[in-house]
């Protein structure tokens, strides 16, 4: 029982809680019981709400009987995530937790108010089990940024997660939560998703409300889900999506509501049938892992048996779109990170010396080696006498970049379908003393997010024992369209023998095993 | 594309308002003349007829009706403050006397 608890789906856990075959408090045990005898291998939580998560989860239940003893009407009527576990990225605001976006410079901060994404899950009924490891505010491809600590893949302990939003991603990859946040400002989501196995979505620019979200690149950044099947993750995405005052740049296309119907099953492989998708040959780079080429083109190869149409296509700006983003990217956040400065919150060195002497101490040992870095070239890019040379140039090569989608999209196809990652998971430090080549992990993601588009990772499979993930890009708002093609892609590929394997270092991160 | 010497990054750090170490300043000086090698492709991209994007998804900016409403109370709002004076955050004196007379 407890087994299968740790492997439920969030649809299954709902399932099991409305017919009383168990119940949330056995749930979040299970999950609680399996963070504190891995998590000091594992390293993927930076906060945990134990108690308050146990006190929720007895409501919860609470909850559950007496909609159970009313009839289906009241089951129908609960929240739709009562219950349901999920972890929180460490740059989501939530009341009274700690958030420190992998930073020193926020540690001892506690949020004085919720995310609108917090308040939403809350809402539904989510019982947020903690906050998650990440980059140092979201800037990074392998968690090894973090200011606290070391997050592994749990298909090979001695391996990355990916990255910003490791932390997310290893807990759902080694069953400690069904569902978690990340947020994707340049493949912070599918990466890491695809490194370690799992499914994870970008929605499109504005999908979901950033308010209470702390900021890295504000032209770039979303929120989304990651999970261990493409229909939880549209639950997930559905709960969190919707316009809201509190964030100008949320936008009013209503929320779809096809999120909660993913086709499943044979219905949804059916469904791949007449689809036509697009393969950018750009994506195929050098320096791509022949294993993960061939399991791509293997995945891709299944999508067309199963009737769906596949061109390969140009989108001739792909590789200029890596020094767009490092310029646009930089030069937001050393924007946005302005705020930091030790006199309203977070950790402050003010009291020697004079104002400035203040800010740049506090700036300066508050922030880890990337960080600086980034806001030192954002700060350049923006500097009189560059500012035409770079971040104008970078905007108008993005407009390119668009254009090349825009041209996909008019000319009919459903999709692109590409490598989310040009690597499997790599070891700890083989990109830590070169920034360019931690640059280039990110080559296949960061030009969803400089057009705005929705794209996904979904597992196809494995390399040398390793996760590879296969990204689909699609249309602005076309997230139910892309997690039904990730449910049928799911439906073909269910017999496959690495779709029932649990992470390779799984039963290892417990210690004596 | 020219590099970045020692004294432009200690430009940009005094900008950023970072305090830097000698070692840190050398380190970054290196990274940040690999970055920009990357940048200067850039270069190569005809742009000469290309709009700036800022963003790609356009929205509507509406505008709120600008009326009160709940917002933190004082003490939620300086919870976090290091330094704290009743309802107000303590900071360093800005002026100095110099300035003053």
């Amino acid at each position: 029982m407890s087994a299968d608890l740790r492997r439920a789906t969030a649809a299954q856990l709902r399932i099991g809680y409305r017919s009383g075959e168990f119940t949330p408090v056995e749930a979040v045990e299970t999950l609680l019981a399996a963070i504190v005898r891995e998590d000091e291998a594992l390293g993927a939580w930076l906060h945990l709400r134990g108690d308050e998560v146990r006190r929720e989860a007895a409501a919860a239940e609470t909850t559950y009987a007496a909609a159970r003893t009313s009839g289906a009407a009241a089951l129908d009527a609960l929240p739709p995530l009562l219950g349901v576990p999920v972890a929180l990225k460490d740059l989501v605001n939530m009341i009274g937790t700690p958030t420190t976006a992998g930073s020193k410079i926020l540690e001892g901060y506690i949020s004085p108010y919720d995310a609108t994404i917090a308040a939403r899950l809350k809402a539904a009924g989510a019982l947020i089990l903690g906050k998650t490891n990440m980059d140092e505010f979201a800037m990074g491809s392998s968690t090894e940024f973090s200011a606290y600590r070391r997050t592994v893949n749990p298909w090979d302990r001695e391996r990355v997660p990916g990255g910003s939003s490791g932390g997310s991603a290893s807990a759902v990859a080694a069953l400690h939560a069904p569902l978690s946040i990340g947020s994707d400002t340049g493949g912070s989501i599918r990466q890491p998703a695809s490194l370690t196995g799992i499914t994870g979505m970008k929605p499109t620019y504005g999908r979901v409300s950033r308010y209470g979200i702390v900021a890295f690149a504000s032209s770039l950044d979303q929120i989304g889900p990651f999970a261990r099947s493409a229909q939880d993750a549209a639950l997930l995405l559905h709960t969190i999506s919707g316009s809201d005052p509190r964030d100008a740049t949320s936008s009013a296309t209503p929320v779809d509501a096809g999120l909660l119907k993913l086709p499943q099953g044979d219905q949804a492989a059916s469904a791949l049938k007449g689809k036509r998708f697009a393969l950018p040959k750009e994506y195929f780079v050098a320096g791509m892992e022949p294993g993960v080429e061939a399991a791509v083109r293997a995945a891709v190869a299944a999508l067309q048996s199963a009737g769906a149409v596949i061109d390969e296509v140009s989108l001739p700006t792909t590789e200029h779109a890596l020094a767009t983003y490092y310029i646009v990217a930089p030069a937001e956040a050393s924007a946005n990170l302005a705020r930091y400065d030790g006199i309203r919150y977070g950790a402050s060195k003010h009291g020697g010396g004079n104002l400035l002497d203040g800010y740049l101490a506090t700036r300066g040992r508050g922030f880890g080696p990337e960080v600086r870095r980034r806001i030192m070239l954002g700060t350049y890019a923006l500097s009189a006498g560059f500012y035409d040379a770079y971040y104008l140039k970078a905007q108008k090569v993005r407009t390119l970049i668009a254009r090349d989608f825009d041209r996909i999209w008019a000319a009919g196809y459903d999709a692109i379908v590409a490598p989310a990652s040009p690597s499997v998971a790599w070891k700890f430090g083989a990109k830590m003393s070169d920034p360019v080549a931690m640059y280039l992990a990110d080559a296949c993601t960061i030009p969803t997010n400089m057009a705005g588009l929705p794209g996904l990772s979904t597992p196809c499979g494995l390399s040398e024992g390793l996760p590879v993930g296969l990204q689909l890009i699609g249309a602005p708002w076309s997230e139910v369209e892309l997690l039904s093609i990730a449910a049928g892609y799911e439906a073909l590929s269910a017999n496959a023998p690495w779709r029932d394997q649990d992470p390779t270092d799984l039963a290892a991160l417990g210690g004596a095993a | 594309m020219s590099k970045l010497t020692r004294a432009e990054v200690e430009k940009v750090a005094a900008l950023a308002r970072l305090g830097l170490t000698n070692d840190e300043v050398e380190k970054l000086q290196g990274d940040l003349n690999l970055i920009l090698e990357q940048w200067a492709r850039l270069a190569e991209v005809d742009t000469s007829s290309v709009p700036a994007s800022a963003q790609t998804i356009v929205q509507p900016m509406p505008l709120r009706d600008d009326t009160p409403r709940p917002s933190l109370s004082a003490d939620e709002a300086l919870q976090n403050a290091p330094s704290r004076s009743g309802d107000f955050v303590r900071v360093q004196a800005i002026l100095s006397e110099e300035a003053d007379g």
